[in-house]
């Protein structure tokens, strides 16, 4: 039998809206999202802290999901896909990815869109380079990048028109 | 805590290695004991002629920070290690306790004047990183002691510094890297610290390196020594990123880039250095 584990009571705001949970200390914060919250729009691509698919902002910053354990996030305001578009309408990054063609299987996507969203939180003019960085912990393999690339800058003049 | 917990027990810092290790069940700690919810650990300070990095402060934080950017090989290393989410969570305090020998921080450090403090329950030392890091994830640490400061003294004036560090893509670590730390009279070399990481079991002192340069012009001659010298003092091994042949290859050229970029900085040119990624 498996030791029973003791949980541990955390509050968390998941998109705006607060949760009182009880986690065990083992559990990922990318699996309180998918399978507490049933937010299963964070993927888990490696779960080896590559390639980013499971990327979520936690209090504003990128951070991969599968390499924080919930009880981590006791206290923090985290964002996922979900919590981009806001009364139906999608966000200004998400119109742009479709726009531009920035997405083929969808797998990286909302990892990528929430790398894109916490650049364009802090520059709302980012260089390519600048781009390429902030994407650089993302991992595409279908698309190929020079779309994605496109939609953030398509994101970025839409933020900064809006 | 610690000292309760026993040996098994380990300290959760930025997490960006130790939870990846778990997952692999190359680390099986008893007890977790995370150190993210203790205020006061994440800091960046210039006091006295050096800067003073808090343990748990975090790469992202030391790449935004003007003040650490007053020594240019800091911002070099902060800037690229991994990716913006590892460095969004990961801390230099954890970087170093883990001694992992492809760590871009004991890298750069090592060229620098830096002191490690250590702290316990009955009180603190602090030790010179090279005394430090023992092997290759082996520190110095008691089982029940933790980093808890960073210390790095600033470089005298005309003083220069650069950080190259190879890789294959952002999240994975270099093949090779160079820290280059001169101090110039002119186009004399009056002081030169090198160390190469990736190549050993811990980052290493490129001493051969260093002795090509110190009180020598630096020009073709010379950085061809050093460059020999740093390809001598390199030990690495075949491995997935790269045969042994072709990193110590490597680590000299990026001796050779890093002391051409150190002499410009010396010189207060601005010039970009750091990581380098398809």
């Amino acid at each position: 039998m498996p030791e029973l584990i003791e949980k541990v009571e955390i509050k968390v705001t998941v998109n705006g809206k607060a949760h009182s949970l009880s986690v065990e200390p083992r559990t990922l914060l990318v699996e309180l999202i998918r399978e507490t919250l049933d937010l299963t729009g964070t993927h888990v691509g490696c779960d080896t802290t590559y390639c980013g698919a499971c990327t979520v902002l936690m209090n504003g910053a990128a951070v991969k999901s599968c390499t924080i354990f919930a009880v981590q996030a006791d206290g923090a305001e985290i964002m996922t896909v979900e919590g981009l578009e806001k009364d139906g309408q999608l966000h200004p990054i998400q119109k742009a990815f479709g726009d531009a063609y920035g997405l083929q299987c969808g797998y990286c996507t909302p990892g990528l869109m929430l790398s894109t969203a916490q650049l364009l939180a802090r520059n709302t003019q980012p260089t390519e380079k600048e781009m390429r960085k902030a994407i650089a912990g993302n991992t595409c393999r279908c698309t190929g990048y020079q779309n994605i690339l496109k939609a953030i800058q398509i994101a970025a003049q839409n933020i900064r028109g809006a | 805590m610690l000292s309760e917990l026993g040996e098994e027990a380990k300290l959760l810092a930025g997490g960006q290695s130790l939870i990846p290790l778990m997952k692999l069940r190359y680390a099986n700690p008893s007890h977790l004991v995370d150190l993210n919810f203790i205020a006061g650990t994440s800091y960046i300070k210039d006091e006295n002629g050096a800067l003073r990095f808090g343990a748990l402060t975090r790469h992202a934080e030391i790449e935004a920070s003007p003040v650490a950017s007053r020594i240019p090989v800091i911002h070099d290393c902060a800037a690229g290690i991994a990716d913006v989410q590892v460095r969004n969570r990961g801390t230099i305090g954890g970087s170093l306790a883990e001694a992992d020998p492809s760590g871009d921080w004991a890298t750069v450090l090592m060229t620098l004047q830096t002191e490690v403090r250590c702290q316990t329950k009955k009180g603190d030392r602090r030790l010179q990183l090279t005394d430090f890091i023992k092997d290759a994830y082996t520190t110095a640490l008691a089982h029940d002691e933790l980093v808890s400061e960073v210390s790095v003294k600033t470089p005298p004036p005309g003083s220069g510094g650069a950080y190259l560090a190879v890789k294959r893509s952002a999240p994975v670590y270099p093949t090779a890297s160079a820290a280059v730390q001169l101090t110039m009279e002119g186009d004399v070399c009056k002081d030169a610290a090198i160390a190469l990481g990736c190549v050993g079991l811990t980052a290493i002192k490129a001493k051969d390196a260093e002795a090509a340069l110190r009180g020598q012009l630096v020009n073709e001659k010379t950085i061809a020594a050093a460059v020999e010298g740093a390809r001598a003092d390199a030990d690495p091994q075949s491995d997935m990123r790269g045969s042994a042949d072709y990193k110590r290859t490597l680590a000299g050229s990026l001796v050779k880039r890093a002391i051409e970029i150190a002499v410009r900085r010396a010189r207060g040119e601005r010039v970009e250095a750091g990581h380098i990624y398809a």
